[in-house]
């Protein structure tokens, strides 16, 4: 290959480029994806520390040297909040981990937690030229992977956002989920009186009683209240917004100018069949909270919260929430857990990559089964699940193909714990008590694309606006809801 | 200080009675709600105790609770001026308070507590009161002296006959319903079995009946379904559709069971406690 590009005329020139580049490529292509290093599969089963371990900065820098940089860079396309992927990757290739952080922190404030979190695979992920290119999503560049290790690096270390000067404005955020979170930072930032309102006694939202210990250590969530705390936001829990004191309430007699509703999803849905009230059967929402808020696996060692101690447990549902509560149940002692899902693996909606990790940890999947009821002795303990089995039919509105019961296929499966992971329906208590908010016939919020509600001077955004969301669609709601309050506070120019 | 206790009594062996620093609580409730507390933010139970009274100048609200299982235990031993885990509330609907004519309130054991805001409430709406109160035996009464400031009438029963007279509190309730005029509404708050039969009562008698259902709880928020009932052939959620509900339409035999869901549990935790802690309560109490 010539060298030198003075012997070349310029279309020689590029065509040289290209080809370098190619080159280039390919040798990147062939940098085996990075496993996640990942706690022994048994050994795991009965703790509750994180089951992914995180990259050794070698395989960092090796799976950021997967990366192509592509010029259109698809992969943001595919990131709710745009993070600038191409540019923190090329950062981390080069060892500049601040760096990459910074541009990271630039869009998403949690890091540590969507790297985590994140249904990469449908998101950034999906797009990625080199997954693309072979056909396979999993061996797109690990996005979320790299992302976490930049942020688990700066641990603790992290510097505490500036504050602007006073405006003498006050805000209120209520509910401390990911969505509370990043408003009340957005908003303190810009000198803003910033008061966090939380329900329970511990602020983190799903963070803190949904996403188990081994998933997402609470110390994580715990990290980001504390920036908040520094940052000046007063946090003030066992405070129910509604009851405690209502919206208008805190509008008109209080004082704030601005309130963020960001209360998440509320009241689990039960299958409403025979027997979902006998004991044993929990929501998953129960189930976790339990375990995790209350810490009920420390149960008489520490913690006051019971659970049940079950031998086989049903889980039934097939998203990220059932495989928390299966992966749980693994956890909190039981020998059998079975995963009760309605289609096929190929339609549940949870990550592969819980997928993946239940079934290494022994939960045993029984797709294409539905419960029919749930059976009791006289007591009024489970004993039993009767299911039905089904077969994918049409594809439906939804595009999944509808399954359908087998007549006659009834069978009973031998377990003493029935946990519903069958998704959530809105909390009313803010429907109850916030006369005049508009809500969908869903009992979502109904908000604009500033995430503004129909009353002035409430935003709106997460769960209680999306229905189940992500992490990171609730975070991005916030920046916008953030945005939009401080416009709206902004004095006049 | 948040959450402190300013006055505490011991109405009864058992039952216990504290004034609790939570201004906006104090504020804010209505007959007929709730606060969850524990005794120890970090590791305690989260429990559901009805607020029975509160002085919203002091900032205080009045909870009045019996010793069943840990947590009441942990709390019976807070002193006063010492400081719970925390206070969340208030929380459930409030009664239904308006001008009914006549209401009978029956309360059974330490639900006569809950019943004290109501029977106020109901009584400063301009109704004539008739308060039931029933216990075990004469030292397990409690609230009796408010309870005859408030009613135009009052009866007094226990299972023992040690005070009162020797009765359920079933047996009132029907004279009471039998006679005429018939009473407009009864409210009966008790132990689930004793609501159960008391509504078996007035149904006889078509006298609408408003019962405050203590199912198991854990957030109070609506969030985690723990504290479902049936109610007309529907799910609902004790700490947001209620705690209280029509009598006539409560599945009680489904409720009985469910509470009974962490009994081998509880009494384990309890025993464990009263080991490690050796303390003056004995087990032997029943
Ligand atoms: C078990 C489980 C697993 C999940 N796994 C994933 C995952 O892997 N990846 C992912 O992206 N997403 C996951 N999600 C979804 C994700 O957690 C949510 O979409 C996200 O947390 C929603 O955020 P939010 O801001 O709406 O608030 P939430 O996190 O829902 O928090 C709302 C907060 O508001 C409080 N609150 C409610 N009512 C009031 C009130 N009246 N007054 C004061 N406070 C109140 C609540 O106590 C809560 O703390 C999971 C959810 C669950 C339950
Ligand atoms: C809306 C509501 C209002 C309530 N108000 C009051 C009140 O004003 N005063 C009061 O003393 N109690 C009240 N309760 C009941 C109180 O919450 C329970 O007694 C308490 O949770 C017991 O906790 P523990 O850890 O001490 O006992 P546990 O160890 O939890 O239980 C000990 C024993 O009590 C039984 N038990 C458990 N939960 C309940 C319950 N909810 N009701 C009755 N028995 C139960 C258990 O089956 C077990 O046998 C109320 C409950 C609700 C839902
Ligand atoms: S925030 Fe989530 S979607 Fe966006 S780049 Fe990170 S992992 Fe991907
Ligand atoms: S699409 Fe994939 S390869 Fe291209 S810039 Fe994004 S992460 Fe890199
Ligand atoms: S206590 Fe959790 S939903 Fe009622």
């Amino acid at each position: 290959m010539p060298t030198n590009p003075e012997d070349l005329n310029r279309d020689e020139q590029q065509a040289c480029l290209q080809q370098l580049l190619d080159k280039l490529a390919k040798d990147r292509y062939a940098i085996a994806p990075q496993p996640m290093p990942a706690q022994d599969p048994i050994k795991r089963r009965r703790t509750m520390t994180e089951v992914a371990l995180g990259y050794t900065e070698t395989q960092a820098r090796l799976e950021a040297l997967r990366c192509l940089q592509c010029a259109n860079a698809p992969c943001m396309e595919g990131c709710p909040v745009r993070i600038r992927i191409r540019d923190f990757i090329a950062e981390i290739a080069r060892g500049e981990y601040g760096a990459a952080l910074a541009i990271i922190k630039e869009n998403s404030l949690l890091p540590a937690v969507c790297g985590r979190v994140c249904p990469q695979e449908v998101q950034c992920q999906e797009r990625c030229t080199v997954g693309k290119k072979f056909k396979d999503v999993n061996m797109s560049v690990s996005i979320g992977r790299l992302e976490r290790y930049v942020a688990d690096l700066a641990q603790g270390g992290g510097q505490t956002p500036a504050v602007a000067p006073p405006t003498g404005k006050k805000v209120a955020v209520v509910g401390s989920g990911p969505g509370g979170i990043v408003v009340a930072a957005d908003t303190r930032r810009a000198g803003h009186d910033v008061t966090l309102f939380e329900a329970f006694h511990k602020p983190g939202g799903v963070m803190i009683y949904g996403i188990p210990e081994f998933r997402l250590p609470k110390a994580i969530a715990q990290q980001e209240i504390d920036v908040l705390k520094k940052m000046g936001v007063k946090i003030v829990c066992n405070f129910i917004v509604g009851r405690t004191r209502t919206i208008e309430q805190l509008m008109k007699e209080d004082g704030f100018e601005a309130v963020y509703i960001g209360v998440g999803a509320g009241l689990p849905k039960f299958m409403g069949i025979e027997g979902e009230h006998l004991v044993g059967v929990y929501s998953a929402n129960e189930y976790l909270t339990r375990a995790n808020l209350m810490r009920a696996y420390e149960f008489g060692k520490g913690s006051d919260t019971p659970i049940t101690v079950s031998k086989n447990v049903a889980v039934v549902g097939g998203g990220n929430v059932a495989m928390d509560a299966a992966r749980m149940a693994v956890r909190l002692g039981a020998e059998n857990v079975y995963l009760v899902y309605r289609r096929s693996e190929a339609e549940m909606p949870a990550r592969v990559e819980e997928v993946h990790h239940a079934k290494e940890e022994g939960v045993i999947f029984c797709t294409l089964q539905n419960p029919k009821r749930i059976l009791g002795n006289a007591d009024g303990h489970v004993v039993g699940m009767e299911c039905l089995r089904y077969e994918l039919g049409e594809p439906d509105e939804s595009g999944r193909r509808r399954p359908v019961a087998i007549k006659g296929s009834e069978f009973v499966m031998d377990v003493d714990t029935v946990i519903v992971a069958i998704g959530n329906k809105a909390n009313p208590l803010i429907q109850q008590t916030t006369p005049g908010l508009e809500f969908n016939q869903w009992g979502n919020i109904v908000v604009d694309e500033n995430c503004r509600t129909s009353l002035k001077g409430v935003y709106a955004g997460g769960d209680i606006v999306l229905g189940a969301a992500t992490v990171i669609l609730a975070m991005g709601q916030g920046r916008i809801a953030a945005q939009a309050i401080n416009a709206d506070l902004a004095p006049p120019t | 200080m948040l959450y402190q206790i300013t006055n505490k009594k011991q109405l009864s062996e058992n039952v216990f009675q504290m004034d609790v620093v939570a201004p906006l609580v104090a504020q804010a409730r209505k007959a007929g709600q709730f606060v969850i507390v524990s005794p120890d933010a970090e590791t305690g139970e989260r429990i559901p105790l009805t607020i029975a009274g509160a002085d919203p100048e002091k900032g205080t609200i009045r909870l009045i609770f019996q010793r069943v299982g840990k947590t009441t235990a942990l709390m019976a031993e807070i002193p006063e001026g010492g400081t719970l885990g925390y206070v969340a509330g208030p929380l459930g609907r409030p009664t239904h308070i308006e001008t009914f004519g006549t209401v009978v309130c029956v309360g059974g054991g330490i639900g006569v507590a809950p019943l004290l805001p109501i029977a106020t409430a109901m009584k400063e709406a301009g109704n004539k009161v008739i308060s039931i109160l029933g216990a075990r035996s004469k030292e397990l009464l409690i609230l009796e002296e408010e309870f005859t400031a408030l009613s135009d009438q009052i009866v007094i029963v226990t299972d023992d006959g040690s005070y009162g007279r020797k009765a359920l509190v079933t047996e009132p309730l029907k004279e009471i319903c039998a006679g005429a005029p018939k009473p407009d509404l009864a409210v009966a708050i008790g132990p689930t079995i004793m609501m159960k039969f008391c509504c078996e009562v007035t149904r006889e008698y078509a006298v609408p009946t408003q019962v405050s259902l203590n199912t198991i709880m854990v957030d109070g928020t609506g969030m985690c379904g723990g504290c479902r009932v049936e109610v007309g052939g529907q799910t609902k959620f004790v700490c947001v559709d209620g705690p209280e509900f029509d009598g006539h339409q409560v599945n009680f035999d489904l409720m009985m069971r469910r509470m009974n869901a962490f009994k081998d549990l509880e009494k384990r935790a309890l025993e464990q406690y009263y080991k490690e802690h050796k303390c003056k309560i004995g087990l032997d109490r029943k």
